[in-house]
């Protein structure tokens, strides 16, 4: 589909565009934190130098259990607001270009004309669909380890065991996810002021009309 | 990492197979706010855009990727008895060629881990160590730790079995049998259990009485051939070998004959009171002793 040329929009366009409503960032912003209790008390309860240091093993559990239930809470009561809803969608659909995107990326070839991208880019709509994912497996075998008297004992183990390991993963991804973050202060910005200049709009998501 | 590295390149695969699956769709490719190509001259013209697409437009990708994470998850849990063996075996011998200590905090990893309930434990040494036994015996007394290493010693070496999964093989420990200080403190006739206190301030344990005689039941003073340090729980701890290491209180400092068993600060919160190795706490482990 070409761009359809409307020559009745005026040429001067504001010099920043909303990226995030306030619904949208409370939604990060939340589950942020929430991850944050559950990324640091998991190094508490898991990491030796941390455990001696905190100790109080029953109240950290205590903490790491209701952080971990309340995590998918906030996309939840999100699901009331149209725009999160609408950029749910955004994140779930694939374009061509994502896969363009995704094969530049993985070829680590940064040129602009390489990486096309709609509101959000493929490694961004990847990084959504697998932590939510990956949330909603740490729920599962998180309840399974907390109320075990519920369920054949035995699977206490075999949950545990993915528990552990896909934690060690998310916290490398989150990581990379902050890393990512830390070296696009316009990106925080548009979750911190839901705006985002014009310039970084067309230089990161050329295909997005705000 | 094998099993979480699965986790991650399987994510990848939906978008491989959905992006042939892609190709074969028609039409329609973009999301309603996407443009088709980078052209930014054209942007402002071409602002109020068109009336939006279908909503449904481009291929759900992201719902692929969070299932199938959702299913390797479920596929986890289901294989993770075999892979869990493999990995014990993997890291187990790597973690005893490994100087940077790394592979102790992969899960399965290998090693101790440190769990206490409180949030600091205070030190002890010879100076200020004291091991009371009371209750219901004829001959209440206190230890110093020169006076329990001058006790006939018992090395018992076995694998560790902790309740959260973590298991460490064939580990020395050493010290005085339970029974023989019971035995000196002169039981009465009308016990049936022992609870054991910590100076640590909170924890407790319980055994029975028969429990409490086995000949691999120490007060331990030497771990992995070394006087058992404070974050082992030195510098005197429990061994209670056929049993979930919960058993084993650390910062062990009194000994108390009680006529039945008392629940200990884990039992009271859900865990078992007769935590034998694989026949307890709904695991099937292989037994310790």
């Amino acid at each position: 589909m070409p761009p359809r040329v409307d020559a009745a929009h005026p040429v001067a366009a504001p010099a920043r565009v909303r990226r995030f409503t306030r619904a949208e960032r409370w939604v990060h912003r939340t589950t942020a934190a929430l991850m944050g209790v559950c990324v640091a008390t998991a190094a508490c309860l898991y990491i030796p130098a941390f455990a001696e240091l905190v100790g109080r093993r029953e109240l950290v559990v205590r903490v790491h259990e209701i952080a971990g239930v309340l995590l998918p809470v906030p996309v939840l009561v999100g699901l009331v607001s149209r725009a999160f809803r609408a950029d749910l969608g955004h994140l779930n659909r694939w374009g061509p270009h994502d896969r363009v995107w995704l094969r530049a990326a993985l070829r680590r070839d940064h040129r602009r004309a390489s990486r096309p991208a709609g509101k959000f880019n493929a490694g961004q709509k990847t990084y959504a669909a697998w932590i939510a994912g990956a949330t909603l497996v740490m729920l599962g075998t998180g309840l399974l380890m907390w109320f075990t008297h519920l369920t054949p004992l035995m699977w206490r183990t075999s949950a545990t065991f993915v528990h552990d390991w896909l934690a060690l993963t998310i916290g490398v991804v989150v990581a990379g996810h902050i890393g990512m973050a830390l070296g696009d202060p316009e990106a925080r910005r548009g979750l911190r002021t839901g705006l985002v200049s014009r310039a970084w709009a067309e230089r990161e998501h050329p295909l997005w009309r705000p | 990492m094998r099993s979480g590295y699965g986790i991650l390149t399987g994510t990848r695969r939906p978008w491989h197979r959905g992006g042939g699956g892609c190709s074969n769709r028609s039409v329609n490719p973009e999301p309603p706010e996407e443009r088709e190509a980078p052209q930014p001259a054209d942007r402002e013209a071409t602002e109020p855009a068109q009336a939006p697409g279908p909503a449904a437009s481009g291929t759900p990708i992201g719902r692929r990727v969070l299932l199938g994470t959702l299913g390797l998850g479920a596929l986890g849990v289901v294989a993770a008895p075999t892979l869990q063996r493999g990995l014990e075996a993997f890291l187990g011998g790597v973690s005893g060629k490994d100087p940077t200590g790394l592979t102790d905090l992969l899960p399965n990893g290998g090693g101790f881990r440190y769990y206490s309930v409180t949030a600091s434990v205070p030190r002890r040494d010879e100076t200020n160590y004291r091991l009371t036994v009371g209750g219901l015996v004829d001959h209440p007394k206190s230890y110093t730790l020169a006076e329990l290493r001058a006790l006939p010693q018992t090395r018992l070496v076995q694998d560790v079995q902790c309740v959260t999964g973590w298991r460490v093989r064939k580990t020395p420990f050493e010290g005085v049998r339970l029974a023989t200080l019971l035995d000196a403190a002169g039981v009465r006739s009308s016990a049936g259990a022992v609870h054991f206190t910590c100076f640590d301030g909170a924890y407790t344990e319980s055994l029975t009485l028969e429990q409490a005689r086995r000949s691999d039941v120490l007060v331990a003073l030497k771990m992995q051939d070394k006087p058992v340090s404070h974050d082992h729980g030195g510098p005197v701890r429990l061994y209670v070998a056929p049993m979930y290491f919960y058993k084993s209180a650390k910062w062990l400092s009194g000994i108390t004959v009680t006529q039945a068993v008392q629940p200990g600060y884990w039992e009271d919160r859900g865990y078992d009171v007769d935590a034998w190795v694989g026949r307890s706490n709904g695991r099937d482990d292989a037994p310790t002793s």
